[in-house]
């Protein structure tokens, strides 16, 4: 088959910083991908890396993929392309990434163009498109307004493919880029060449996972998939993995709220009359996959905000008696806590200021709301008491009102002074913590108008800006 | 009868983004899950009832390919809420695995 007729696609990995067997990335590199791509983030790990800049997987395990990545990359001469740049996809977390490729390039004597896409969004930008009633809510949505927009530490867009194909049509060899749909990293060449859509991304979605789509993944590891005009072949190139027409079935209800269709910027991958065939004991053909064009192109946002600081502290109940009214016992030591608080700070902080949440562990304290068990059948609870703040001063000095509060609730079975929690350490801070504030689109009047892109031509430790 | 946890290959729950909880109820193969299916047992209704949800907040999903059942649902609290009390949406299935199938 002739390069015109398949476009072959590596994905070392689901997650740039989870790993992969060199082994398989070798054997993937030697059926002559057109391209390398990988994401290195997602929402998962929670809004603090977004809100913070932090990675969530260590800088050390990221260094280790992104140099096999790049060295294999130039090895054959082919575009790695990586999305989602350290975790959240912000312009802070793409810097940390690009970085790191500078110093590998320098360290390994690695030449190359370089391009950087940023997914963040100005402020001032989103207030006008506020504004104009171009952002709109998905559901479910937080209350979303321009106070909102200057609360976030961070809001970033998620880029479709096109950001991706002019990075490509500009000749860049690695692509790093701020937040992006993962699939749009791999559908953007076939696309481009003209592969049908509904294939194109369908594919996306099973590589940018790596290898989770195999019937029994036992590390993060390598998948290679062949794109051609009427169906697509997936195959893992470690040769004892296996995909079977379920495991890739399958693989379209992880982490989606509905298995058939898929929302991206310009349209909805639709896997109604998707067929899944195996080629041999380990590849799997798909045909039918369908892409539907959206009437309008829009943008997912993502934001987070700086919730307060936190500090917490953990006790545990055995006494049968306080368990049997531990709602009540709950109930009296919040309204003690509030009070002690207010004599403590005066006017100084407000009740709405902070938030005390006590979470019962033994009663509801995975599922909360949702636990259907209403009778505690544990005979020792576990409580955690949190106190979120303003500042890491106001959440300390509350956990130190929660500590005595809690340790001296008097009961009305004992008379005399009690000690009701047993405390395996105090009180513990948490520092920074972040919630999400976004969940909605952006109809922008072009695909790349969010996503600016800059160009480098790096030698060795040499780097130099250039024009597109 | 048969519990569900019997017949399933594999009960999870997770994350579909900051907002919802997936479930994904998964069977070895066609014949279970054609039972299960046929059942009457795992149904939206169901689904509502043990999460304690309005029926119209519940998606569902027959994925015939997959020999699996979907549901998905709003997430009580926002992922990362202070008061949220799991991340990664891991573990709410359990009110799942008891259902009896015929």
């Amino acid at each position: 088959m002739t390069d015109q007729d398949e476009i072959r696609v590596l994905a070392p990995t689901g997650v740039t910083g989870s790993g992969f067997l060199e082994s398989s990335f070798e054997q993937g590199l030697s059926q002559k991908p057109h391209f390398i791509g990988a994401d290195a983030g997602s929402t998962d790990p929670g809004p603090e890396f977004l809100g913070s800049g932090a990675t969530a997987f260590p800088l050390a395990a990221i260094r280790r993929d992104l140099r096999l990545m790049m060295i294999g990359a130039r090895k054959i001469k082919v575009p790695l392309m990586i999305g989602t740049a350290g975790t959240g996809g912000s312009n802070e977390q793409l810097e940390t990434i690009a970085a790191m490729a500078k110093e590998i390039a320098a360290t390994e004597g690695l030449s190359f163009k370089l391009a950087l896409i940023h997914a963040e969004q100005e402020k001032d930008y989103l207030k006008k498109r506020l504004r104009e009633g171009r952002i709109k809510p998905l559901s479910p949505a937080p209350e979303f307004n321009e106070s909102v927009i200057d609360r976030s530490a961070h809001i970033v867009g998620m880029m479709g493919a096109e950001p991706w194909q002019r990075a490509l049509e500009s000749g860049a060899d690695i692509i790093l880029a701020g937040r992006s749909s993962d699939t749009a990293i791999f559908a953007a060449m076939p696309v481009m060449r003209g592969f049908p859509e509904g294939i194109s991304w369908h594919m996306a979605k099973i590589l940018e996972c790596g290898a989770a789509s195999v019937v029994q993944r036992r590390t993060p590891d390598c998948m290679f998939a062949w794109v051609r005009k009427d169906h697509f072949v997936v195959e893992a190139p470690d040769h004892t993995l296996r995909c079977t027409p379920q495991s890739i079935a399958s693989h379209s209800l992880y982490e989606n709220a509905d298995p058939f269709k898929l929302v991206e910027c310009s349209g909805t991958l639709d896997l109604t009359n998707s067929r899944y065939e195996a080629v041999s004991d380990r590849a799997v053909k798909v045909t039918g996959s369908e892409f539907i064009k959206a009437p309008r192109y829009t943008v997912k946002l993502e934001g987070a905000e700086k919730a307060g600081y936190m500090s917490i502290l953990i006790g545990s109940v055995r006494d049968p008696f306080i368990i049997r009214q531990i709602d009540d016992w709950t109930a009296r030591v919040t309204e003690k806590i509030h009070a002690r608080v207010k004599m403590v700070f005066g006017d100084k902080l407000k009740p709405e200021d902070y938030l005390l949440n006590i979470r019962i562990y033994g009663k509801n304290g995975t599922m909360g709301p949702l636990e259907p068990v209403k009778e505690i059948r544990s005979h020792e609870l576990c409580l955690i008491f949190e106190a979120t703040a303003p500042t890491q001063e106001i959440a300390n000095t509350i956990a130190g009102v929660i500590r005595h509060q809690a340790l001296h609730l008097p009961i009305p079975e004992w008379s005399g002074l009690i000690t009701a929690i047993a405390c395996p350490y105090n009180q513990m801070e948490r520092g920074a913590v972040y919630k999400f504030n976004v969940n909605h689109v952006i109809e922008p009047d072009s695909p790349t108008e969010m996503f600016p892109m800059s160009l480098y031509e790096v030698s060795g430790s040499n780097m130099k800006e250039i024009q597109p | 009868m048969t519990q569900l946890a019997e017949l399933a290959r594999l009960i999870r729950s997770k994350n579909a983004g900051p907002f919802e909880l997936t479930f994904d109820i998964m069977f070895d193969d066609d014949a279970t899950y054609q039972r299960v299916k046929n059942s009457g047992a795992l149904t939206r209704e169901e689904v509502a009832r043990r999460y304690n949800l309005p029926v119209a907040d519940v998606k569902f999903f027959y994925c015939d390919h997959a020999y699996a059942i979907k549901a998905s649902i709003p997430r009580p609290y926002f992922q990362g809420d202070p008061r949220d009390s799991d991340g990664h949406g891991g573990q709410q299935y359990a009110p799942l695995m008891d259902i009896e199938i015929k």
